[in-house]
């Protein structure tokens, strides 16, 4: 194996297929995007070359600032969530009884469809008969919200159902890291005298800081491009209160007509995560890089 | 060892060349002729789970067309209505639609025609074919003066309510809005949901408006808005919008509407938690033959036509409607002459079985003497014949973009965070943005 992998030309003839694929798939279309971005077109007909006209009415497009806002608001709660995250995995990791079932418990959301997910949260939503607001009359509440359909509500009741789906992608790369952080570790931190509490925060989370690096950004750049429960639990909606950048992104191209706007939001929208994923990378590589 | 890891890896590239290759492979043989064959590339939008009786319909003709055309083979993709319309787009970008396929009217279809992707079918119409169609319908399929879709399907939107609960609350049919008013408050203050409606999907809430307008300032006010002939701040459109809001202070709606969607706002009228529903006349067989529903809600189930507004110019007999899908021909397919000959026969057969098969009102005149059907049809098909106009449904007549606004400001009227005279503002404004282009 060795001697095979060690030959220049069978390892280029290894790696052709993939970077094929990648630029095929990948940079190929976002270089497209980007040219789209450029025009006025509706997706059928002819395209006119209009410059950057795209982006300057991007750059005054209140209804997109907003779904932006919204993308940040859902990565704002999806960093905060992983603090929640790293507290269950340190317990999960301490040798509990039944970490192992509680871990498959937390993993089991991340195994649906998210399509699933959507039909199920939104039974739970249902303004007269889900489960959340029967149990909201059977408590004395005369008048509970109407979630998805509340403008200013629906935004927050989506993001729950989002962060409950990504728990246990989380949890499970948390719990995979701690797990290998060497026994004699832990083991010398205790004989020394440190309590369960300083050994968690002060040699396992030194240990696994480039994993929660990771899911930092992980966590973030999903967020800013997050689609799929929104487009199915509200379209966007009501009037526009829960949009996010992809979700608006989508509906200019698809329901708008206007695939050169929407073209140049996707652009901008790469650009975003791309300067986003910068800034969170300057700031955490304190210590030790890995990129 | 070495050998063997190498050839393992060597027949993984291999397997994965061949399936980059397979993704490409086949475009080009499956339109046009096929050996002495000639194919014709047919794409519908009825699933045979979700639409049974639609979807056998057109596998009959089909078979059918093939059995009387030797040399014709009509090959199918079906996809379900948001993935069709997608898939069509997609298509279309790259100027590889389907030789026959379904369409929308007016709004829908008009970037497919101006890019001309879409062939005339005006030489189909005039031969013979257009005087089958009640009048109306082929005009919505029409751009400058030529015809570039047949359509199939025919709705109009009636206001369906529950017998039961009418009676109950000693209420009668509401003939003016004042007694529809008095309706919606008895049954509020009993604790019924006078209205069932699913408001996410935005275009039930637009038939709301536009019924409301139309009663207020007659057939053309809307209309002439849309077309620029006359403006979105008539004050007829401005008051209808109010009364909308009045209808949403007094409880009108079933709880949390603007979260819901269609089929969940219907599950509200199916259920007997809501008293009307206000819908297309697609809903038929649910109120008559789906034998899902129960019997005994199926029978409670009447319609009346939406009331008159005092003091207004609206005729009791306008409706809201038009035709539904209808079907398309590519203007560069390689079997246009085959295609048109397909979709003439098409609408013929359907016309003939699918409001006795699938409940579906064709676009084409139905003889009610000849067809045998459940009254609420029967009643529904001579209202059609009645009718002093159609209008067709806003989020068709517009373009998609000026569309989007409309729906996004259906909902604000509705969830009371837009002003009508603002909503009727900013309609104006994306209209007259759309006329600069």
């Amino acid at each position: 194996m060795n001697k095979v992998l060690s030959n220049k030309k069978v390892l280029a003839l290894y790696i052709t297929p993939a970077l094929f694929l990648v630029l095929a798939l990948i940079y190929i279309p976002i270089v497209q995007t980007g040219y789209y971005g450029l025009m006025k077109w509706n997706g059928i007909g002819e395209m006119d070359f209009i410059g950057l006209k795209n982006y300057k009415v991007l750059m005054k497009d209140a209804l997109f600032w907003r779904s932006a806002l919204h993308s940040f608001l859902l990565a704002l709660f999806s960093a905060i969530s992983l603090i929640g995250y790293l507290f269950i995995s340190i317990i999960l990791a301490g040798k509990i009884k039944g970490a192992d079932l509680l871990r498959k418990i937390y993993l089991i959301p991340m195994l649906l469809a998210s399509v699933a997910i959507a039909q199920l949260w939104m039974k739970i939503y249902h303004p007269s008969n889900g489960m959340l607001n029967t149990v909201l009359m059977a408590s004395g509440i005369e008048d509970p919200p109407a979630w998805l359909a509340d403008a200013n509500l629906a935004l927050y009741a989506i993001i729950i159902p989002i962060i409950w789906q990504y728990a246990g992608f989380y949890i499970l790369i948390y719990y995979a890291a701690l797990k290998n952080i060497p026994e004699s570790l832990v083991e010398a931190a205790r004989i020394d005298g440190a309590s369960p509490w300083q050994i968690a925060l002060k040699i396992k989370l030194p240990l696994i800081m480039n994993v929660i690096k990771v899911t930092i950004v992980l966590a973030v750049v999903g967020s800013l491009k997050y689609f799929d429960l929104i487009y199915v639990m509200t379209g966007g909606g009501p009037n526009g209160a829960s949009e996010v950048m992809a979700s608006y992104m989508y509906q200019k191209a698809f329901k708008g007509f206007d695939f050169g706007y929407a073209s140049a939001i996707g652009f901008f929208l790469l650009v975003i995560c791309l300067v986003v994923t910068y800034i969170i990378r300057r700031f955490t590589a304190a210590n030790e890089d890995i990129y | 060892m070495p050998k063997k890891a190498h050839s393992f890896l060597l027949i993984a590239v291999m397997i994965l060349a061949a399936a980059l290759a397979g993704c490409s492979g086949n475009t080009d043989t499956a339109s046009g002729e096929n050996g002495s064959k000639k194919t014709i590339k047919f794409m519908h939008l009825w699933p045979a789970g979700s639409s049974k009786q639609q979807n056998q319909i057109v596998t009959d003709i089909i078979e059918q067309y093939e059995a009387e055309h030797e040399d014709v083979k009509i090959e199918v993709e079906v996809l379900e209505n948001e993935q069709y319309k997608n898939k069509i787009k997609v298509l279309s970008s790259s100027n590889e639609l389907p030789d026959v396929g379904f369409t929308w009217a007016a709004g829908y279809m008009t970037p497919f025609v101006k890019g001309s992707l879409f062939a005339e079918l005006d030489d189909v119409l005039n031969d013979g074919l257009k005087e089958s169609f009640v009048s109306g319908t082929t005009e919505a399929y029409a751009l400058d003066g030529k015809s570039y879709g047949l359509p199939l399907e025919l709705n109009i939107a009636p206001i369906y309510y529950n017998k039961e609960i009418f009676e109950k609350y000693n209420l009668d049919v509401p003939q003016t809005y004042s007694e529809f008013e008095n309706a919606v408050k008895t049954l509020t203050d009993n604790g019924v949901a006078p209205i069932a409606l699913g408001n996410k999907d935005r275009w039930t809430g637009s038939l709301w408006y536009m019924y409301l307008a139309d009663r207020i300032g007659g057939a053309e006010v809307l209309n002439k808005a849309i077309d620029r002939s006359g403006s979105f701040e008539d004050p007829a459109l401005v008051s209808a919008a109010e009364e909308i809001q009045n209808l949403v202070k007094e409880n009108a709606f079933n709880k949390g509407y603007n979260g819901l969607s269609n089929d969940e706002g219907k599950a509200e009228f199916l259920n007997g938690n809501a008293a009307m529903y206000l819908m297309g006349t697609w809903e038929l067989p649910n109120f008559t033959t789906n034998e899902e529903i129960p019997q005994d809600f199926r029978d409670s189930v009447g319609f009346f036509k939406f009331p008159t507004v005092d003091g207004g110019k609206g005729n009791i007999d306008s409706w809201v409607g038009g035709p539904g899908v209808g079907l398309f021909v590519a203007e560069n397919s390689k079997v246009k002459d085959e295609s048109k000959e397909f979709v003439k026969f098409f609408v013929e057969k359907w016309g003939e079985q699918s409001v006795e098969k699938a409940g579906v009102i064709p676009a084409t005149k139905v003889d009610t003497g000849k067809v045998d059907l459940p009254d609420l049809y029967i009643d529904v098909l001579n209202e059609l014949n009645k009718a002093s106009s159609l209008t067709l449904f806003a989020d068709v007549q517009m373009s998609a973009s000026v569309a989007e606004t409309h729906l996004n400001l259906i909902q604000s009227l509705f969830g009371n965070e837009v002003k009508p005279a603002d909503y009727a503002k900013q309609h104006e404004e994306a209209l007259k943005a759309e006329e600069g282009n």
